[in-house]
């Protein structure tokens, strides 16, 4: 297991969700059993509140929550929604052939 | 709006559009703090509506604003926004800022979402700017993102709560199939009309190939409004939407000021000329000088040195004033002085509401006081039969509220009303002066008459004229009417002398007559003459007679006494006789 691990890059996302609501919470529950499924110690998830962190919304262009990117491997990918369609978020990521 | 009725006591504070007409069909503005909703299909003008509510907030009131656009890219909005003269990178980022919400086009979409990214962001936006505007250019386009009509409805309770709560003054915009949005039909956005406190709808028809906008609130919670659909108009400085007539006439001052006509003997009928800022209408079938006496009034005004505005449908500005010089109405020199402008409008295309605008705005322009509209019924051409009538109101009403002296020529189709028709416009009733130019066929000649069918406020002739044209000017004449027909031209002149020669004629035969009266005079002088010597021998021979006879008596009676004494007889019965001479006496 260990050379996969290696060789495969690590994954960065980015989760921007607005407070509490329902569409956040769920994406963040898709999120990590993901992870968990498909990239297991090779993921770092950061959370940000649109409310807490405007600003960093506004640069990042987020207007729709809740707001996944995908920052590395390149390319940066973005999934809008809940990811409760988890084939679309594995096609996205380009996770799907190579895990089955 | 001090003027409206129902303004007064409105608690409902407002914010001005900068567009006239739409701040007063809704009393002042778009309600403050509120939620307005702006319906129009495409190309209906919603987002350069929506941007000049923003900009002129920025501008005017103090009141920056957002403007967030899912469907433009801000630079696309920026360019569009040139075009009227606005110049957003003057306002922006402090007054104004766009936000650029528009999905991206590789958008990859797993499950349901909400805008609480983008209320976020605007939550920061409005605390930093202290905005008081915001517009959401259409938002169809992110709810069409949504997966369900419940989610979309979701997402525009919260994006309108969220207006509420900020009290900010809100206005979406929102498609609309150009086809419904007259009526409220059941498309899956129309819920958001009940849901918001106002609703402008706009709405973009073509009539017979012509293009006609217009505009309507639909909808205004807790205030009264005007409910009718009202013409627009995108211009060079934007939304120009028009005005009803009460409003703008209403306090209107009137003039008693005298202005010429240009052609001295029609001031005379007139009782002084037309009233200042009063609005002319001169009717005629094609060719009876409409645009000379037209022309007439514009070289008069110019010579007072008013400025003046030509603006002819029918001919090049050139033409016209090379063809009113032929008639000694000479324009050049105050074309060149800039006194005078002459605007050639061809017919071709566009709506009644184009021409008014452009009329209006090149009067604006040119700072005209008087104005010349030649002819005002080509308003009514081109698939605009239906609107023209209330533009030539307008057009009428705003002259008068603007202090100008509006000279309309009105062609009369000779198929369409041979008699003294009305204009095909029906704006004679709205014509404060009326003059009606007409033929009169008589002997194988044309020739025109002048007659004033009405001239409100004034004492006026009520007598046809003949008008004349000559190299000199305009001329009135008087009409020759004879055995109760009216005669013209040659017909007049060969009446005028036959007249003359008549007179002639009387005036010899006078004389002669009196000539003769007093030949016979004199001769009957000279047979009293002849007469009385006549007479004078009769006397004289009478006398002779009675002398003689007397002295026969005498002869008689000496004879008698000598006889008597012959013969000695007595004088018996002599006293007696003597007796009776002397009681004689």
């Amino acid at each position: 297991m260990k050379s996969p691990v290696k060789r495969l890059a690590k994954f960065k996302f980015r989760l921007y969700v607005a407070g509490d609501g329902q569409n956040g919470a769920l994406a963040i529950n898709h999120l990590t059993t993901l992870c968990r499924e498909y990239l297991p110690n090779r993921h770092e998830i950061e959370i940000v509140d649109v409310y807490r962190d405007p600003k960093r919304a506004m640069e990042d262009g987020v207007l729709m929550t809740p707001t996944l990117m995908k920052l590395s491997p390149a390319p940066v990918r973005r999934i809008v929604g809940a990811l409760s369609q988890e084939r679309t978020v594995l096609q996205t990521l380009g996770l799907s052939a190579r895990h089955p | 709006m001090k003027s409206s009725a129902f303004s007064d006591r409105a608690p409902i504070a407002r914010t001005s559009t900068g567009i006239a007409g739409l701040d007063e069909m809704t009393n002042g503005g778009l309600p403050a703090g509120r939620t307005t909703l702006l319906v129009g299909g495409p190309g209906s003008g919603k987002t350069i509506l929506a941007l000049q509510y923003l900009v002129h907030g920025a501008r005017k009131c103090k009141e920056p604003g957002i403007f967030v656009c899912f469907e433009e890219s801000p630079q696309r909005i920026a360019a569009n926004a040139a075009g009227f003269g606005w110049h957003l990178e003057q306002l922006q980022p402090k007054k104004l800022f766009i936000l650029d919400a528009q999905p991206p086009p590789d958008l990859i979409q797993a499950g349901n979402f909400d805008l609480g990214g983008m209320l976020a962001v605007l939550d920061a936006k409005i605390d930093q700017m202290k905005a008081k505007r915001i517009v959401f250019d259409a938002v169809d386009i992110i709810l069409d993102l949504l997966p369900d009509a419940a989610a979309k409805r979701r997402e525009m309770y919260r994006l309108h709560a969220w207006l509420l709560q900020r009290e900010i003054t809100g206005l979406i915009t929102l498609k609309a199939a150009s086809h419904d949005a007259r009526s409220s039909g059941d498309g899956p956005l129309d819920f958001v009309q009940f849901l918001v406190d106002c609703v402008v709808i706009l709405n973009q028809a073509v009539a017979l190939g012509v293009s006609q906008r217009n505009l309507r609130v639909q909808k205004y919670r807790g205030s009264a409004y005007h409910e009718n659909e009202s013409p627009f108009l995108i211009g060079k400085d934007g939304f120009d939407v028009a005005v009803s007539r009460t409003l703008i006439s209403h306090g209107a001052k009137v003039s008693r000021e005298r202005v010429s006509s240009g052609v001295n003997r029609l001031d005379t009928m007139l009782g002084g000329g037309y009233y200042r800022s009063s609005s002319i209408l001169i009717t005629g079938f094609p060719g009876t000088a409409k645009t000379t006496l037209s022309g007439a009034f514009a070289e008069a005004a110019c010579k007072r040195g008013e400025r003046t505005l030509f603006v002819s449908f029918d001919s090049d500005a050139n033409e016209i004033t090379r063809n009113l010089a032929s008639v000694g109405i000479l324009l050049e020199r105050y074309v060149k002085s800039g006194c005078l402008r002459v605007i050639s409008a061809r017919t071709i295309t566009g709506s009644a509401e184009t021409y008014l605008v452009r009329i209006k705005s090149l009067a604006k322009e040119h700072a005209a006081r008087c104005l010349v509209i030649d002819p005002v019924s080509a308003l009514s051409q081109s698939g605009n039969e239906m609107t023209a009538h209330s533009v030539a109101e307008r057009l009428i009403d705003w002259s008068k509220a603007d202090r100008t002296t509006l000279v309309c020529t009105s062609l009369i189709d000779e198929l369409l009303s041979a008699s003294d028709g009305g204009s095909p416009l029906h704006i004679s009733t709205l014509a404060d002066t009326w003059i009606h130019l007409n033929y009169l066929v008589q002997a194988g000649e044309r020739n025109r008459s002048l007659s004033i069918i009405k001239s409100r406020g004034s004492a006026h002739s009520n007598q046809v004229r003949e008008l004349i044209l000559t190299n000199e000017g305009v001329t009135l004449a008087d009409t020759y009417t004879a055995g109760g027909d009216v005669l013209m031209g040659t017909l007049r002149w060969e009446k005028e002398s036959a007249e003359r020669r008549e007179a002639e004629m009387t005036y010899i035969s006078g004389k002669h007559k009196t000539m003769l009266i007093t030949a016979e005079e004199a001769e009957i002088a000279v047979r009293i003459k002849s007469l009385q010597v006549e007479l004078e021998a009769k006397q004289a021979e009478k006398a002779m007679l009675s002398r003689s006879s007397a002295r026969e008596a005498g002869e008689v009676s000496q004879g008698r006494t000598r006889m008597r004494e012959l013969r000695g007889a007595d004088i018996a019965d002599r006293p007696k006789r003597q007796r009776f001479k002397v009681s004689m006496p």
